[in-house]
């Protein structure tokens, strides 16, 4: 393997978007959480969900920043490293992307404003509005990046002109390609599900250290819920989505199934272990024979890999162990949801015990389920960018692997720089729980979360090491 | 209908904005430099806080929409801009995480860093984005529809004069937003950093006009001027761009030496004007060119229908989001001080 520009670029991709999900997975959901706790403050006047406001408020500014300036970057990819990509493509894809600039980045950006900062300055009504706006902000952008990749993935209503440029025939077909529906209902469930997850890391963690207080018992019992609600759901969608892949994509899903050969009937593959004396490179070493009958509903014999020739293959074994690690890690989400729940329904979720220690690890495994998720997806669909048509080799810009390789370094350590930074802050303002912020009210609706003052006060807590310097 | 000109035109309009709003987020960002003390840093970050969000997605409509409508000039300029636009996101990166970090950070070594990832993410971006625009201007080198020049095209003594003005430009930007939302020291502060940056804008603006003006044989044509010579009958026409610039210029530094200066939303209206006059100035050296001197806006644009879909995006969404742009803002207005109702 050569460290040439083509790969250099792959990998630079991978590692920018791959850092940059995972704070519009937690993002998305979080701002979904936030408005519900607001609503429901203003609905029932408990000031429980004003507690988890004010408390998350924080903790999502500190994620949105961290999006949004890798998101910038995102957004000038495909120029600087697939430019041959983004002249071919740039007919159907770029209306996409300009309509999530337009509908949903000036909408989540600007609100964010009055959401983080306005809460003294304007009515509850308004501010609720605004964080309604920007939970519906993040949505609106999942919705069209999810219809771009899609359309990468399962490329319809288009034409290619004389010069090998794509152009759009019918938007609605391009828009809502085969693919688009389940990814986009897979990605926000995820979404939900990733800081549901997280939610009930941070309450189980206030729970061990006995540092609970009412807001932590909500948070914990809503993350729980959500998380047995939305599990079975998200399988279904991963189910929908397989479908529609295999459909379209037949070597993506073969590759995930770790189908080596063509036969009537395959098994569901458990573990495999790599096996370079096979062809496929893996060893079905557990697996459950003649499944195929009940989650393909097809007569015509299932594709192996066998079935593709080398050149149309997409990296077996990246794909198949990142499937199996992405369904893992949601089965044991599931489990931890239904769990949740009993406890809660039998009155011992408040109760420290081993349900709270492995909460505390699974926090992270939403973002792990996102990740893999997206190798499969990705990875899955090589050795193309538009899926079939133009390949990944031939989309690249002509920059030299020296340049490449400078962005590359420097873009991991900057952003080690800023993930170590944020996750520390973060996990300061989760694990610290609730300061009591809701004793008293008149005093508190004056700050400003996020504001300079707020974190004033944050950094005056006891819990904190240092004596706190505050400005000025 | 022409869509490739008023895609042209809206996107120039877009960056315009991106300008003269980030321009002053990043003008104050590079001011913080020199706060006094870190109440001053607080006061100054505190006037941008709720809105650089929004600022700076006028950058990514510029890159989007740049995909969008002339995907063939973003596929050109991005890669003929690998190196700074690097810089520039880096910089960027380093910024935007700061205005949050810098408040959370507890310790004293750290709070320094975010306070330095602040300021001089700001300043680094801004002369990034110099360098982008002055190797811009000086031409790209295409083969086909590819970029083929080196990967330090950009740089050149040219782009090193535009990179050192539009940072003067946007601190003279910044200094007069502050001049605007803060009072007292931190006022004076504003009033003498932007009577600094105002004077090296004035020379910035001429040297950068003149150097501009032999980049290209064409561009001597537009204007009718070269070093030895001027044409009248072509000159005529374009002399109020230069003209307004030193006209405002003029009202500007009288503005900022008056000391009961009302209303004090008037020296940043005046330097928006002044970046008008030089955003138009460039404009009118480089049309129709989106690749100077080798792609026009024709040549690049898109498809149509492509066109044709966005634009109907745009006319409902522009207005919506400018409506909504100004509303924040009208909330946001009026000085900040760190010691009434805003924070306490």
């Amino acid at each position: 393997m050569e460290f040439d520009a083509l790969l250099l670029s792959r990998l630079q991709f991978a590692f920018v978007v791959a850092f940059h999900i995972l704070f519009p997975a937690f993002t998305i959901g979080l701002a979904a959480f936030l408005a519900v706790c607001e609503g429901l403050w203003l609905k029932t006047g408990n000031e429980v969900f004003k507690r988890l406001y004010l408390h998350w408020v924080k903790i999502f500014a500190l994620a949105f920043a961290m999006g949004v300036v890798s998101g910038v970057v995102m957004s000038y990819q495909f120029g600087t490293n697939w430019s041959v990509f983004s002249d071919k493509v740039g007919n159907v894809m770029g209306p996409l992307l300009g309509y999530e600039v337009l509908t949903a980045f000036f909408l989540e950006a600007t609100f964010l404003g009055v959401m983080l900062f306005g809460w003294k300055r304007v009515g509850r009504g308004l501010h609720f509005f605004a964080t309604c706006a920007v939970a519906v902000g993040t949505s609106i952008s999942a919705f069209w990046i999810l219809s771009a990749n899609s359309w990468m993935q399962t490329p319809q209503g288009y034409a290619i002109d004389g010069d090998g440029r794509f152009y759009a025939t019918d938007w609605m077909e391009v828009i809502f390609n085969p693919s688009f529906p389940p990814r986009y209902v897979h990605m926000m469930l995820a979404a939900f599900i990733t800081t549901a997850a997280v939610i009930l890391a941070a309450g189980a963690w206030q729970t061990i250290k006995r540092h609970q207080q009412k807001p932590t018992r909500w948070q914990m019992r809503m993350a729980a819920g959500t998380l047995l609600v939305l599990m079975p759901l998200q399988i279904w969608a991963g189910h929908w989505s397989g479908e529609v892949a295999h459909r379209y994509q037949p070597a993506k899903v073969t590759a995930m199934e770790g189908w080596c050969e063509t036969a009537d009937v395959q098994p569901t593959v458990i573990v495999a272990w790599p096996d370079a004396r096979r062809d496929c490179g893996i060893n079905n070493s557990i697996a459950i024979p003649g499944t195929s009958r009940f989650l393909f509903k097809t007569d015509e014999p299932l594709k192996g890999l066998d079935a593709f020739p080398e050149s149309e293959q997409p990296p077996l074994w990246l794909v198949f162990y990142s499937f199996r690690i992405m369904v893992a890690a949601g089965l044991v989400l599931l489990l931890m949801g239904a769990w949740g729940v009993l406890k809660w329904w039998r009155g011992t979720l408040d109760k420290p015990g081993l349900f709270h220690w492995l909460a505390l690890p699974s926090g992270t495994l939403g973002f792990v389920a996102v990740i893999t998720g997206w190798i499969v997806a990705e990875v899955g669909r090589q050795p193309y960018t538009v899926y079939g048509i133009l390949r990944t080799a031939d989309s690249v810009s002509p920059v030299s692997a020296g340049q490449v390789a400078t962005s590359l370094l420097v873009f991991m350590v900057v952003y080690a720089i800023i993930f170590t930074a944020g996750v520390i802050y973060m996990f300061r303002i989760m694990t610290k729980g609730f300061d009591d912020e809701a004793n008293d009210p008149p005093k508190e609706s004056g700050r400003a979360p996020g504001s300079p003052l707020a974190s004033v006060r944050d950094m005056a807590e006891p819990v904190q090491a240092a004596p706190a310097k505050t400005g000025g | 209908m022409d869509l490739p000109l008023i895609w042209a035109v809206l996107i120039a309009v877009a960056v315009m904005l991106y300008v003269i709003l980030d321009g002053f987020d990043l003008g104050i960002g590079a001011l913080t430099v020199f706060a006094r003390s870190e109440t001053e840093r607080n006061l100054m970050t505190a006037t941008i806080e709720p809105v650089w969000d929004g600022n700076e997605t006028w950058l990514i409509l510029g890159g989007g929409g740049l995909f969008a409508a002339f995907p063939l000039a973003y596929a050109v300029l991005m890669p003929a801009m690998y190196i700074p636009v690097l810089i520039m996101l880096a910089a960027l990166i380093f910024r935007g995480v700061a205005f949050e970090f810098r408040h959370k950070a507890v310790r004293e070594p750290t709070r320094i860093f975010w306070n330095g990832a602040f300021a001089y993410g700001s300043l680094i971006a801004t002369v990034a984005q110099g360098f982008i625009l002055g190797g811009f201007i000086k031409g790209i080198t295409v083969d086909g529809r590819v970029f083929a020049g080196g990967a330090f095209d950009w740089l050149s003594p040219f782009s090193i004069l535009v990179a050192i003005s539009l940072l003067l430009g946007y601190v003279l930007l910044g200094a007069c937003w502050l001049f605007l939302k803060t009072g007292g020291e931190t006022q004076e502060f504003s009033r003498k950093w932007a009577k600094r940056a105002l004077i090296g804008v004035l020379v910035a603006m001429g040297a950068v006009s003149l150097a501009t003006l032999s980049i290209d044989p064409r561009v001597t044509e537009r204007w009718g001027v070269s070093m030895t010579s001027v044409d009248f009958g072509t000159f005529w026409y374009l002399v109020p761009i230069p003209t307004l610039a030193g006209v405002l210029i003029y009202m500007l530094w009288k503005d900022l030496s008056n000391r009961t200066l009302k209303p004090e939303w008037r020296p940043y209206l005046l330097t928006v004007g002044i970046f008008l006059a030089g955003y138009t100035g460039f404009a009118v050296s480089l049309f129709p060119y989106l690749v100077p001197f080798e792609i026009t806006l024709w040549d690049a644009a898109a498809r149509d229908n492509a066109l044709g879909l966005m634009l109907v995006g745009a006319v409902i969404m522009l207005p919506t989001i400018l409506i909504y742009t100004a509303y924040v803002y009208k909330l946001f207005w009026g000085k900040v001080n760190l010691e009434d109702g805003y924070h306490g």
